[in-house]
């Protein structure tokens, strides 16, 4: 090879790299492996981590421990879904743009606005590039009124970008666990709610949206998608974007990612929407076909005037999440939200008869609600988990004011019997706990 | 002729296979007490109808997604020179090993005692990147190139700013990939284009010319978009330097240079990576991806928040739960207060964080340099080999020179000459079975051809391209009609794409 290219050896070919920035020495790592040590270390490590199969886990907090079915692995582990490119080619990408086309009509269904994407990355920073949207869409003004109800994740990801844009994100106060909205005015680009917000209260959103449009602002929500299987459409509501998190559809937990952000418009707002979109059209002899369309929003036509810099997104997780739409069905996504509302309605009795634990809203909630403890929050989960419960997720790094706050989830993989023994270790745990605190005291 | 081996007519949607009634999924049996919806959820918030999904049972969905994955071609089945993309092979262990339950099921917000194992596959990840880099701190955050760029920029800001600094231009080479000037927009500044020299390099002069004070920040591929190395990379250095903004590294054509040459060494204060090119992460069709950042000491005090941190135990390590004595444990940082705060949820795609690390464990030092050697080779030997099938008299370089792992080629002269365009050629390969390279980018090259082989082709798969592309040339020769109008083989032919933006249907209608 090296004769054919007419050089004497490979360091020939690096010869405008300069002297001086070349590495003299070998990387700093450890040297290479077999396949059956590297399987050996990733399994190692793996059994360090406490898993959702290793405790039973009410932790949520905007990613849930749904069963994933096993059609999903089967299909998504194919070649041909998982390997190839962005489809370029799309003679030879039809498979996955076709997907892409379901994909986006089912979100379309969900979120009941007219134009999907084909994807955005996550959820959180999902409400960041709609807030990008927003920002282009209402010209200058100088604030995003984002409730404190939305995941302080989405939050915080906005205000690193509004910064940038020179702009403010003002926090509308929670009053009994839902969004009270301020006075808004003139230079409000948009209003920011969650559905259901962190705490799992169902929100008025078509309050939130007539008073964003009083001023002239747009409405943004991060909506969960398995609970609008039972919840009104944002788009039915004067929403104008519709985005949230998409693990809860055939993704795994994966600690956090990939899995994939949903991201549904208006009609008014379709060529500002960030992202690969897929359309339908026509080949050279008529036959119906689907295409990447609407690319003049794109980065690599439009450049610096592009409605989002996104080039790679997630389109195997989206494409997971169809599958899941079509195994679940119309009337399958209202059953599986229904166990889970039944459930959840189920725990929130249950967990607030305990001595020493409190509800913390009583608005309606699907999968997750909040409990106050009068016991420190850390230590009651410590001992739950020695019991091997590990009951929720603590409220205070995240929100102070609600100091011993636990936020508890539900999903399908939660039987009565898991909630029952929820119930015992948590009243276990609780009343130990105050009985330390007593002791102390005296 | 064809890959494609069943399913060449038109496919109904999963939509159109619906039938009233049909279904796949079988609740798991209410097991707690039955209440009234109603009471649950006030009418005015609840839904009035089921959304419109799919009535499809369980082997429909299995047999419609199969046909759909006949209609795609893949890197597994055959030879994908994409250029900027660096499809290399997906090690199989990779999914093995991230679908390990104790990965793949734990949950983000897991207590960081109770996720050690991912926190150290992180950190390890981490200090690997950084080596990589040669640079000292990393960032697992940004959830895939064009994110860790943002990052990047804003990191630049931040800098600026805690500096006392209003600056609001960003410089990028024309020729750079379309997400730099996005990038630079979406984090606030305006952008200045810097011209490229009659070599391929950055023009020095421009560069000087643009470069003042208010400049923040030098966005550069290195091997650039056209598979070169910027020659004058020591002098780019200094000048944007000189007027104090950063350098930022695009990491799209890393797999050139790993354990060759290092951004950190070449004055680089920020560089992304993108792990779903040098580091295996299967592309997915669009994503998933990672876009990790390495930075410098001066700008680790902005990275995003959280960071994985290794902390030594104290004591008996009362803070894991006690019982630990000696040794070291892993955590998140959150008390970070110059931080430019979250990018996104969570801790990053860790399942990606995952395959990545299986990978650099697999090859190690010497492996990671022997990518770029081989990625660098493979590219200058199927470059000689198109000279000596005579197909360079058509589609000449773009820049004489030897190139890094991809090359430019111009199909300039093949559409004068031959009368076809590079399109042309792109769909007539793939009748060959053969994904095109990339097209019409970089922008700066006429009938652009951006071809990346990897490092993980074989010699005959190079030799074989060479010749179908001779061979199209010469058909093109004889009769340039064949080519205008491909392809022929594939499930679906040439794509009307300005009707699909004209009139855009975007979702089944119903």
């Amino acid at each position: 090879m090296l004769a054919t290219i007419g050089v004497s050896s490979i360091e020939a070919l690096f010869a405008d790299i300069p002297k001086s920035l070349r590495l003299t020495r070998p990387l700093a790592l450890d040297a290479g492996r077999s396949e059956l040590e590297v399987f050996e270390e990733l399994r190692e490590l793996a059994d360090r981590n406490v898993s959702t199969e290793d405790e039973l886990s009410f932790l949520g907090g905007g990613m849930y421990d749904h069963y994933v079915p096993a059609l999903i692995d089967s299909i998504i582990e194919r070649s041909e879904f998982l390997t190839p490119y962005t489809p370029y080619q799309p003679e030879i990408s039809q498979g996955g743009l076709q997907a892409m086309f379901e994909y986006q009509t089912a979100i379309s269904e969900l979120t009941g606005l007219p134009v999907s994407n084909a994807s955005v990355y996550e959820g959180p920073s999902a409400v960041a590039a709609a807030g990008y949207v927003a920002k282009a869409a209402t010209g200058k003004r100088s604030t995003f009124v984002a409730s404190r109800g939305v995941h302080p994740h989405a939050r915080e990801a906005l205000a690193t970008l509004a910064h940038a844009w020179g702009m403010e994100v003002v926090e509308a106060p929670l009053r009994d666990g839902v969004t009270d909205l301020p006075e808004l005015d003139d230079q409000v680009s948009a209003v920011i709610v969650q559905q259901p917000n962190f705490l799992g209260a169902v929100e008025d959103l078509a309050a939130a949206s007539s008073a964003a449009k009083a001023v002239g602002a747009l409405t943004i929500c991060s909506c969960d998608p398995l609970t609008l299987a039972l919840l009104r459409p944002p788009g039915d509501v004067g929403v104008d974007i519709a985005v949230g998190e998409g693990q809860t559809l055939g993704n795994r937990l994966d600690f956090g990612g990939p899995s994939f952000g949903f991201f549904a418009v208006t009609e008014a707002l379709m060529r500002r929407i960030p992202g690969r979109i897929a359309g339908e059209t026509r080949d050279l002899d008529g036959k119906r076909g689907f295409v990447l369309t609407l690319q003049t929003r794109e980065q690599h036509i439009r450049r610096e005037k592009a409605t989002s810099n996104i080039c790679t997104a997630q389109a195997l997780n989206a494409l997971a999440g169809v599958i899941y739409l079509s195994w679940l069905g119309p009337r399958g996504i209202v059953e599986l939200a229904e166990l889970m509302l039944q459930r959840t309605a189920y725990a929130r009795e249950r967990l607030q008869s305990i001595h020493g634990v409190h509800a913390l809203h009583d608005q309606p909630v699907v999968r997750e609600f909040a409990l106050k403890l009068d016991a420190p929050v850390d230590h009651v989960i410590a001992r739950c988990r020695e019991q091997g419960v590990n009951p929720g997720y603590p409220l205070k790094a995240e929100y102070p004011e609600l100091a011993d706050g636990l936020l508890v989830a539900i999903t399908e993989q939660r039987t009565r019997a898991d909630i029952d023994r929820l119930a015992d270790v948590l009243e276990a745990s609780v009343s130990k706990q105050l009985e330390a605190y007593e002791e102390v005291k005296a | 002729m064809s890959w494609f081996t069943a399913a060449a007519d038109d496919e109904l949607t999963i939509y159109e296979r619906s039938k009233p009634g049909r279904r796949a999924f079988a609740p798991p049996p209410l097991d707690v007490p039955e209440r009234p919806v109603e009471e649950l959820i006030p009418d005015a918030l609840r839904r009035t109808e089921p959304p419109r999904l799919p009535e499809v049972s369980e082997p429909e969905i299995v047999r419609h997604y199969n046909r759909l994955s006949k209609r795609n071609f893949d890197l597994d089945t055959g030879f994908y020179p994409l250029g900027s993309c660096t499809m290399k092979h997906n090690p199989k262990l990779h999914e093995r090993v991230a679908a390990l339950p104790g990965h793949s099921r734990l949950h983000p917000l897991q207590d960081p005692r109770h996720a050690q194992g991912a926190l150290e596959l992180m950190w390890q990840l981490q200090e690997a990147l950084a080596e990589v880099a040669g640079l000292p701190y990393v960032s697992l955050q940004p959830s895939a190139g064009s994110h860790g760029e943002l990052a990047g920029v804003l990191l630049t800001r931040a800098l600026h700013e805690d500096h006392g600094e209003e600056r609001t231009k960003v410089l990028t080479p024309e020729n750079a990939h379309g997400t730099n000037p996005a990038t630079v927009t979406m984090a606030g500044y305006d952008l200045v284009k810097v011209a490229t020299d009659a070599s391929g390099n950055v023009d020095l002069d421009d560069l000087r010319s643009k470069a003042n004070e208010e400049v923040a920040c030098l966005m550069l591929t290195n091997p650039s978009t056209l598979g070169l190395f910027e020659h004058g990379i020591e002098e780019i250095e200094r000048i944007v330097h000189g007027v104090g903004a950063t350098l930022y590294y695009d990491g799209a054509n890393l797999n050139a240079i790993m354990g060759i040459s290092r951004p950190g060494d070449m004055g680089f204060d920020v560089v992304h990576f993108n792990l779903h090119k040098s580091f295996t992460q299967p592309h997915g069709g669009g994503g998933p991806g990672a876009g990790p950042i390495a930075v410098s000491e001066r700008i680790e005090p902005y990275l995003p928040r959280p960071q994985v941190v290794r902390r030594e135990h104290q004591g008996n390590g009362a803070e894991m739960g006690g019982g630990f004595v000696g040794g070291c444990y892993y955590d998140l940082d959150y008390d970070r207060p110059k931080s430019i705060g979250r990018l996104r949820g969570f801790q990053g795609n860790y399942g990606v964080f995952v395959r990545s690390y299986a990978y650099i464990r697999s090859l190690g030092a010497a492996g990671l340099r022997e990518v770029s050697e081989v990625a660098v080779l493979n590219a200058n030997y199927l470059l000689a080999r198109l000279r000596r099938e005579g197909v360079l008299e058509y589609l000449p370089e773009a820049y004489e020179r030897l190139c890094m792992h991809e090359f430019v080629l111009s199909g300039a002269p093949m559409r004068n000459q031959l009368g076809i365009k590079t399109l042309d050629l792109a769909k007539r390969l793939l009748d060959f079975g053969v994904h095109p390279p990339t097209v019409y980018f970089p922008l700066i090259v006429d009938e652009a051809l951006l071809v990346e082989p990897t490092e993980t082709e074989t010699k005959e798969t190079l030799d074989r391209f060479a010749e179908i592309i001779a061979e199209i040339l010469r058909e093109a020769k004889d009769n340039p009609e064949v080519a205008r109008h491909a392809p022929y083989t594939t499930p679906v032919r040439r794509l009307d794409e300005a009707a699909a933006a004209r009139r855009p249907v975007l979702r089944q209608a119903m």
